[in-house]
């Protein structure tokens, strides 16, 4: 009964807070919002039996996202997204797909059968830690997809310097 | 190959309560301070009362100005460095199950990103002008 | 402890990761970029060559180096080569002569190929981001031009949401099958006649929608034309042939081993797919006038007709598919070869009219234009045709009959305004001088690519056989 009645709690957060997000004229106000949509997923992932994560997503999310978020909104000038009032003039059209996927995604979503569960039961996660558990799997199973994630940051660091830095040194 | 965890419903995760009481209080507190006090605080606002505080002096410009993209640069490099040191939570912890593979893996993770701080720092991305 | 995994079939990945890594630090010891580019094509010869004596799998099954993904790094391989070939005069008449262009090149490639080799739906993934990553960065790469920036802005956010898209769709799956391997998946599906569950469809549109974007395919084609205009010719050049190449690489990977079970149902949605994408990419290339803008709907057109060999979903279609895509890039990279020696300093050369008359004063340049304009048409005796004949093939003998009715239709629509191009340059007079810049390297590319055209177009038979070998003699291992 709690854990539904949590679950419930978060999952209407979520969904109204994501809403207002991206619904607010004044992106400051977004990303406040979203500070607290942060904390609810982690929430999310607390009760998922998923402690790493929810550590995760607080200290990635919301402590250096969410920080990146805001210099991009301070970088830009504020006054002229306030006042646009609609940045895309087709917008029925917009809608309109966004209602044809809903409803696909609803007709999909209701035939959804589990597939079989795998080893990592609450017991076990308990007894070794997700931390653990975790780290077990991804420097065992999937060791290539590690690997890269470090080439893809590594990107990330070359895309900021070549279209943000003033001057690029030679 | 596979890790599903547990469903809502079966798992109550009690260790963090005290965070939830700790989070429900703290969130109690700054909205219950700032009800009481609009409730029995005195209105006597004039215009300088009213201006945006500047160290006493008279403000000049507007107070959202634009930010210098340098802190971009500085943001996105916290970023990257911070999802690295995340992954040394996991790996140190079972370090001593994984042995000696599993400090190749994170040595040529930290190398790759290395290279990466080499390229930035001989750039000037570190320098402030 | 665990024992290490082999690494010979990763080696070629390894050996460009080692590559790039070095290009990136070399770029702040090395003034002269020139000297960068020519270590980047000496690294990707390298790496071709290691990528032909790789095979296995690894990784418990997360990376195959099988056939087919040997034969399509083959292509981003070459594509690389050429691309960098093209851009060393180009890149510094854009003023825009920085190290990090060439690894990130090598980076974009070194994600393709892990795309290409993926077993595993989260190694695809990564693979995916790393590519497209690096062409975001690459198609903003100057930095004082709008168009540029936009460009870069438009495909990075169409790009994050497609990305999204193919997230959600793996999620779907792994909660569906409990397992992200490819062949796991295929295998559960089977297993438990999972066939006809609409979550599984659901995963599969959203698998169509994400694969659609990558490869440029109508209805999900809109970034298409904006990006290749404004990203610098090089790099249009680079991801009209390469991004495009994986996309289809891994499309054909998931589509026909992990849904394999569901090939009536995916060839429904694709149908309509090609037939669109051929439609859109055809009839509005009619009206352009920027010619970087005209051969962007023209590689959505391609789109289509390679998208056939993947709905053939036979040995054949795919041995097709993966001939018209390595033909595609010499002839595709051939031309915008033409187009970067028109421009130089102070004028673009990138409108249409800017060819008349070409063939009088540059009689050599016009003559190529000429090859890799027919073998876009699918003229022979050019490579363009005997691509699009075998995948037409592949088609009619899978039963697509009236599918490649249409698609002829399309194709002889297309050949008003590559004739154009033709026309321009042989029976109009210049209206201007028009000078071209030219360098060794980008001779060199010319001269590959129009050997490439003409010697595959004559000798069509090896390299068919080459594919369908690369196909029968490791499909998935």
């Amino acid at each position: 009964m709690l854990p539904e009645l949590f679950f419930y709690y978060n999952a209407t957060v979520i969904t109204v807070l994501s809403a207002l997000v991206v619904t607010r004229s004044n992106p400051v106000h977004s990303i406040m919002l979203m500070l607290v949509m942060f904390f609810h997923i982690a929430a999310l992932y607390l009760f998922l039996n998923a402690e790493f994560l929810a550590a995760i997503q607080i200290i990635v999310y919301a402590g250096a996202i969410l920080v990146l978020f805001l210099f991009v909104v301070l970088l830009l000038n504020l006054k002229k997204e306030l006042v646009t009032q609609i940045f895309i003039v087709r917008w029925p059209l917009g809608l309109v797909a966004m209602a044809g996927l809903l409803v696909l995604m609803f007709a999909g979503i209701k035939s959804f059968t589990l597939g079989p569960t795998g080893d990592f039961t609450i017991e076990k996660i308990a007894g070794e830690t997700h931390t653990a558990a975790i780290g077990t799997v991804l420097f065992t199973e999937y060791i290539v997809p590690f690997e890269v994630a470090s080439l893809v940051l590594l990107i990330a660091i070359i895309g900021a310097i070549v279209l943000a830095k003033k001057q690029i040194k030679t | 190959m596979r890790i599903i965890t547990g469903m809502p419903g079966q798992y109550i995760p009690s260790d963090y309560l005290p965070i939830l009481i700790f989070m429900m209080i703290a969130t109690a507190f700054g909205l219950g301070t700032l009800v009481v006090c609009s409730i029995f605080r005195p209105r006597r606002t004039y215009a300088e009362k009213l201006t945006p505080y500047e160290s006493g002096n008279p403000p000049i410009g507007e107070p959202r100005m634009r930010f210098s993209v340098k802190f971009y640069i500085i943001a996105m490099l916290f970023v990257v460095f911070d999802v690295e040191v995340v992954f040394l939570y996991p790996w140190a912890v079972v370090f001593d199950k994984i042995g000696l593979f599993a400090y190749v893996e994170m040595m040529l993770f930290i190398f790759i990103l290395l290279v990466g701080y080499i390229y930035a720092w001989k750039k000037d991305a570190f320098t402030w002008d | 402890m665990v024992e290490f995994p082999p690494l010979g079939p990763v080696m070629p990945e390894i050996l460009m990761t080692g590559f790039a890594l070095l290009i990136l630090v070399l770029d702040l010891v090395i003034k002269r970029k020139e000297t960068l580019a020519f270590l980047s094509v000496a690294a990707a010869a390298v790496v071709m060559y290691a990528v032909l004596g790789t095979s296995g799998v690894t990784f418990s099954g997360m990376f195959a180096a099988d056939g087919y993904s040997m034969f399509f790094k083959l292509i981003f391989l070459l594509s690389l080569i050429l691309s960098i070939l093209i851009s060393v005069k180009y890149i510094a008449i854009e003023r825009v002569n920085y190290g990090e262009y060439y690894s990130l090149m090598l980076f974009s490639t070194l994600g393709m190929m892990i795309m290409a080799s993926a077993g595993d739906l989260i190694v695809l993934y990564l693979g995916i981001e790393l590519m497209a990553l690096s062409t975001y960065v690459l198609a903003g790469f100057i930095r004082h031009a709008v168009k540029s920036n936009e460009a870069a802005v438009k495909y990075f956010l169409l790009g994050a949401f497609a990305s999204a898209l193919l997230l959600y769709g793996i999620s779907l799956l792994y909660g569906l099958t409990g397992t992200t391997d490819i062949k796991g998946v295929a295998a559960y599906i089977s297993d438990n006649g999972l066939a006809g569950n609409p979550a599984l469809m659901l995963s599969v549109i959203l698998f169509v929608v994400a694969f659609g974007f990558k490869i440029a395919a109508a209805p999900f084609h809109m970034w298409a034309p904006d990006v290749y205009e404004g990203a610098p010719t090089s790099i249009t050049a680079f991801m009209s042939v390469g991004p495009k190449a994986a996309g289809f690489a891994a499309m054909g990977r998931v589509f026909l081993i992990a849904f394999a079970s569901l090939q009536v149902q995916w060839a429904a949605i694709l149908i309509p797919l090609a037939i669109v994408t051929m439609a859109v990419g055809n009839i509005i290339a009619i009206s352009q006038t920027n010619i970087k803008r005209m051969l962007a709907y023209s590689s959505i057109a391609h789109a289509g007709y390679a998208l056939m060999g993947v709905i053939a979903g036979t040995p054949e279609g795919l041995a097709g598919m993966m001939s018209y895509l390595l033909i595609y890039a010499f002839m595709n990279i051939g031309a915008f070869a033409i187009i970067i020696m028109l421009r130089s300093e102070g004028f673009s050369g990138e409108n249409i009219s800017d060819y008349e008359g070409l063939s009088k004063k540059h009689p050599v340049s016009a003559a190529l234009m000429l090859i890799f304009m027919f073998s876009l048409t699918g003229i022979p005796p050019t490579a363009g045709f005997i691509g699009k004949f075998y995948v037409f093939m592949a088609a009619v003998n899978a039963g697509y009959t009236w599918l490649v009715v249409v698609a002829v239709i399309f194709s002889a629509i297309s050949a008003f305004f590559y004739m154009r191009i033709v026309m321009y340059m042989y029976m109009k007079e210049p209206r201007r001088e028009v000078e071209l810049t030219t360098s060794p390297a980008l001779g060199l590319a010319l001269a590959i690519s129009a050997l490439g055209v003409l010697v595959i177009g004559v000798f069509p038979g090896r390299l068919l056989d080459l594919a369908r070998i690369a196909i029968t003699l490791g499909w998935g291992l």
